[in-house]
């Protein structure tokens, strides 16, 4: 009833392959979009954007990279900490380098850069699979830390290692450094995450994506109907680092301001990454956006309940956010291994049926 | 765009103009979990137990209730900003941020929001140029002023020479590490000794390498930048290579309790730097056990008062109620703002008769603040742990930084910094 | 001889007894990867929480004090008695053995079955909850661990090496600890070895470990077999976490060292315990030897990425690792 896709035919190609061919689906789509871009903007405060909106957008992105590598193309990757940096790194060197170009073209070339240095990571997965291959990405993780910290080159030797991020404009309105007002940089990292999320939609419904998940699904028998395996992973690779490097430059300059790379890009933003496209759901890109809020926003959910209106130590409420997460993570594997993605293809289910369940 | 700005403003506006007016606020972004939290849970309760006191004993500053909102941020840079975010409406007086990546954080941000920052003995050390860094404060020292202290200290035992002497910096391979190496290079040119830095990696529960490299070379003195379990590592490591404890020296954040414990009586010797006393044999703590504890009102399990880390929070806290009190003086407003608080602190000035005052006689060094100096006179003082009595001590009076040297980085420092984010340096 | 090779030496003794405690890690993730297919990315924090269970036992610490004088307001922190450090390490394994137990049946019973990929990530939510319930346990402190293990140089080696290669060279050090740890490596590994060969459940568990179906079907319970692995693997993790709390005092780091653990895994193949052992060698010395001879070059702290990378390279040109058997594939 409330879900419907009776009624709806298609009398030509385009309207069959279009992105969301149920019209209900396109409806809430625009809906969410006029939400985001109109309605938002108007209300947020710093509070809002910098705990909870922005950190939940950029996380987004990297979760969609991550979920092109890992949940179309099955190469699971625990480096994304480390490609985060490169897209922070190149985006500095590029800010200071060319202060005068704008800085949406800084982000996407320190996109480009992160898809380079990615496909160069990802020529062992030619080699080894599986688990192996997650832990030959720590590699990557380690060494891109160590880097960054070693090279002076990279921080415009500065005394402690630190970058800041310097003050840029778009329109006239400063979007990083410490002035840049909420909404600006809400917007800003909205713009790119709609940009993301289309190009990564786009992209695993057309070829390159059946490529990546002919290799997902067996990787022998995609090599004989002919897809080439090093041309699907390099590219699942190159195409996932670009992702993630555009979070990482915007992780740097909107969000954060200053960076040190083992501070900010350690193995555990691997790992947070990780989860949020296997809680959100592998393969799916709702999943991806889904994922990024649940563990976004549910340690400030947990941290208001519990210190704010419980009043308890601020120490036991972290512990018993551990706990909570950790115990969410095990029952939502249990229950749903397939991710929050598989719950909302059960719910869209259940909502076309009723109230009538048969 | 310029309606969704006036929107936005005024939204902004409002809920800015909402903030409950009746305490001072002191938030304390304190980290009790994470990887650092033995640190943090000290400092922490160090911190809250003093304006408790205050509140208790005193009725708050100056009439007005203190209070310590405190929020966790496990030493992360991401929770240090929510952190921030979430206290600030809440009227707040100054920041102590507690971690090198969240000052980096706050440093810009506290500028746009008129906040003062507090960060005592760590962060940004050029930032005690107040001429570009309005709102940050790192009185009574920073890192460059300890790496020179500790110098200064080897140079005492060595009657004023150092030619030809090996020092080893060892040190956490990060921002906050190598904090120190500007100025140990200009030292080591000035008094002619070899200086040489061996990284450690986080977390650093392994430094078998290190220490090997350490035995190889056999430098005179080290000097120790680590924190967290590099330090418990690093103290046993020494005492296993058979180091001479007595000149290892570590910097404030590598000389507490925790650090040396676990190594038991081997431990005894080691040395680090301080900028305020050790121990609970001031009058300030028969208060606290009456006000506080008797009462029931300690922060945390209660059981750190009189630590070194305990101690520092409770010397912070101390500072940021002096400027308090300062700028009700100043002003004659018993309920200040964060601008009050700012121009209270830049022109602070510890005396004897201060800690006096406050039941902490001579704890920590007598110093003044003002514009074209946030960071106070740099005096610092070398404490020594006795592993028999299981305490801390100061060994020497707080004795002065090799002025000339650090003050001519920190201007070449803060000046590329202002150059880098167009700010004009002035005091007006 | 000179002194300079003569140091290299000595990096590699130290080297492979750093080795033999990354391989104690890495065994523990191997048997419960041969018996159950999980990688149990939970093995550091089992690690801390065994060391903390232990501490906390010895000392005679309430468990969960904190929460309870925090809800109730009640003062309680110790039960005033210390326990004798044999019993403690006792009933730390009781306490192992019920958590193998608890995680068998409230979480992998329900899992059987499942991608590889989502069992990982369950063990990760295990190791967040674990770290979570440790320090809400026993506190977030450091704690000193005191079961007497001797610690610090060896002065007998050093005095009889010293005379080896002049002024220079100041005979080996070598670790009273690392050869404490490497003497009881060597006793677990034996005593495992010998379980699994010598007594009916090591065989059962064998048999799980080549074929769930065919083990099934001769009447073993895989359920047993799997607590079992996760007891085992509980008892790998306490002597893991006494040996590295040792040396830093138990506290939260001592949950990283499973990141050490990782690339012995890669080299070694996750289903080889001769494969963990080797690794970890291999590992252990790459590292010290890299550091040693080419780390001044490029500033140092190499060890934690080139673990990685010396593992990488190796699978590269090995991909089934040191022991694993090769994999062929058809389709």
């Amino acid at each position: 009833m409330l879900y419907r896709e009776a009624g709806d035919f298609k009398t030509s190609y385009p309207d069959d392959s279009q992105t969301f061919p149920i019209a209900f689906d396109r409806w809430r789509y625009w809906a969410v979009l006029a939400i985001a871009f109109l309605v938002i903007p108007f209300v947020i405060n710093d509070y809002w954007a910098s705990s909870l909106m922005v950190p939940f957008l950029i996380y987004a992105i990297a979760a969609i990279g991550l979920n092109i590598l890992t949940g179309y193309c099955g190469q699971v990757s625990l480096g994304t900490g480390g490609f985060m940096a490169v897209g922070a790194y190149a985006c500095y060197k590029l800010m200071t380098a060319f202060p005068d170009v704008n800085i949406v073209f800084h982000v996407l070339l320190a996109g480009g850069i992160t898809a380079a240095v990615g496909a160069a990571f990802g020529l062992p997965s030619l080699r080894i699979k599986g688990f192996y291959l997650a832990v030959a990405t720590l590699a990557a993780q380690f060494f891109l830390v160590w880097l960054f910290n070693k090279v002076a080159w990279f921080y415009n030797y500065s005394a402690s290692g630190q970058i800041n991020a310097p003050e840029r404009f778009i329109f006239g309105t400063a979007v990083t450094g410490p002035s840049a007002p909420a909404w600006a940089q809400y917007l800003v990292c909205l713009v790119f995450v709609t940009f993301c999320a289309v190009l990564a939609r786009n992209l695993t419904r057309g070829s390159l994506g059946r490529s990546w998940m002919a290799i997902r699904d067996m990787d022998i028998a995609a090599e004989i109907i002919g897809v080439n395996p090093l041309k699907a992973k390099l590219t699942a690779f190159a195409v996932s680092s670009f992702f993630i490097g555009i979070s990482g430059a915007l992780f740097f300059a909107v969000y954060l301001g200053a960076v040190e790379a083992g501070d900010s890009f350690g193995i555990t933003k691997s790992f947070l990454v990780l989860f949020m496209v296997i809680l959100g759901g592998l393969g799916s890109i709702f999943g991806s956006f889904a994922g990024a809020a649940f563990l976004v926003i549910l340690p400030v959910f947990l941290k208001i309940i519990g210190v704010d209106v419980l009043g308890w130590p601020t120490e036991m409420v972290a512990h018993l956010q551990l706990v909570i997460v950790g115990a969410l993570i095990m029952f939502f594997l249990i229950k749903e291994p397939h991710g929050l993605a598989q719950l909302w293809r059960l719910a869209k289910e259940k909502l076309r049926l009723w109230p009538f369940p048969y | 765009m310029t309606t969704k700005k006036l929107m936005t403003a005024s939204v902004v506006a409002l809920m800015a103009a909402t903030p409950v007016m009746a305490d001072l606020v002191f938030p304390s972004l304190s980290y009790r979990t994470g990887p650092f939290a033995a640190g943090g849970i000290a400092f922490a309760d160090g911190y809250a137990d003093y304006f408790t006191l205050l509140n208790e004993r005193d009725g708050g500053i100056g009439g007005v209730m203190a209070s310590v909102p405190e929020c966790e941020t496990a030493y992360n840079a991401e929770k240090g900003v929510e952190c921030y975010e979430a206290t600030k409406a809440e009227g707040a007086l100054v920041y102590q941020p507690l971690a090198t990546s969240i000052t980096y954080q706050l440093i810009p941000k506290v500028e746009v929001d008129g906040i003062p920052l507090h960060t005592m003995g760590y962060g940004r050390t050029s930032a005690k140029n107040g001429e570009v860094f309005r709102h940050t404060f790192n009185y009574p020292v920073n890192y460059w002023d300890g790496a020179s202290a500790g110098v200064n200290h080897f140079l005492d035992l060595n009657d004023g020479s150092l030619e030809g002497r090996k020092i080893t910096l060892l040190h956490f391979n990060g921002a906050y590490g190598k904090e120190p190496i500007p100025t140990l290079e200009a030292l080591s040119e000035k008094h002619g000794f070899e200086l040489s830095t061996i990284a450690i990696d986080y977390p650093g529960q392994e430094q078998k390498s290190q220490w090997l490299q350490i035995r190889r070379e056999r430098p005179d003195y080290i000097l120790f930048w680590g924190w967290g379990v590099m330090n418990q590592v690093a103290v046993q490591e020494a005492a296993n290579i058979g180091y001479p404890m007595e000149n290892f020296m570590g910097i404030w954040w590598s000389g507490s309790e925790n650090d040396v414990l676990p190594a038991g009586a081997a431990a005894d010797g080691y040395k680090a730097l301080a900028f305020h006393e050790m121990g609970s044999d001031f009058p300030v703590f028969d208060d606290i056990q009456t006000y506080v504890v008797d009462a029931g009102k300690a922060a945390g399990a209660g059981d750190q008062i009189g630590s070194v880390l305990y101690n520092r929070g409770l010397y912070a806290a101390f500072l940021a109620a002096e400027a308090a009190a300062d700028a009700q003086e100043a002003t004659g407003e018993p309920e200040i703002t964060a601008a009050m608080m700012r121009d209270a602190m830049e022109s602070l000035e510890i005396t004897a008769q201060d800690m006096e005052d406050a039941g902490i006689p001579g704890f920590g060094p007598v110093f003044s603040v003002t514009c074209q100096n946030h960071g106070g006179d740099g005096l610092a003082s070398v404490a020594q742990w006795d592993a028999t009595a299981q305490e801390w001590s100061l060994i020497s009076d707080f004795f002065p930084s090799d002025g000339e040297v650090v003050n001519a980085l920190i201007k070449a420092d803060s000046e590329a910094f202002a150059a880098e984010n167009d700010i004009t340096p002035s005091c007006d | 001889m000179s002194a300079d090779f003569l140091y290299g030496i000595e990096v590699i003794i130290n080297g492979l007894m750093a080795g033999v405690l990354y391989a104690l890690v890495a065994l523990g993730f191997v048997l419960i990867f041969k018996a159950s297919g999980i990688f149990n990315y939970a093995q550091g924090v089992m690690a801390l929480f065994a060391a903390l269970t232990l501490v906390g036992v010895m000392e005679g610490q309430v468990p969960f004090s904190h929460v309870i004088n925090a809800v109730f307001g009640t003062e309680i922190h110790h039960f005033g008695w210390e326990v004798p450090a044999l019993l403690a390490i006792f009933v730390t394994l009781l306490v192992m053995i019920l958590f193998a137990w608890l995680v068998q049946q409230l979480v992998f019973r329900h899992l059987v079955g499942q991608e590889p990929i989502i069992l990982f990530m369950a063990t990760i939510g295990l190791a967040y909850f674990l770290e979570g319930v440790g320090d809400l346990m026993w506190g977030s402190e450091i704690k000193t661990l005191a079961l007497g293990l001797p610690q610090g140089g060896s002065l007998v080696v050093e005095d009889w090496t010293a005379g080896l290669g002049g002024d220079d060279f100041y005979g080996f050090f070598i670790d009273k600890l690392d050869m404490v740890a490497t003497l009881v490596a060597i006793v677990l590994v034996a005593g495992l070895i010998g379980f699994a060969q010598y007594t009916k459940q090591g065989r059962a568990m064998r048999a799980v470990a080549d074929d769930h179906q065919a083990a099934l079907s001769v009447g073993i319970s895989l359920n047993f077999i799997w607590v079992l692995v996760w007891s085992l693997a509980g008892l790998v993790a306490l002597v893991a976490g006494v040996m590295w709390g040792a040396k830093s005092g138990v506290q939260f780091s001592l949950s990283l060292i499973a990141l050490k653990a990782l690339p012995v895994l890669m080299l070694g193949g996750f289903t080889s315990i001769p494969g963990a052992i080797v690794g970890g060698l291999i590992i252990g010395v790459g590292e010290k030897l890299f550091e040693y001879m080419i780390g001044p070059m490029v500033g140092g702290a190499t060890e934690n990425w080139f673990a990685y990378v010396l593992a990488l390279l190796f699978l590269v040109f090995r991909p089934q690792g040191l022991f694993g058997e090769k994999i062929i594939e058809r389709v």
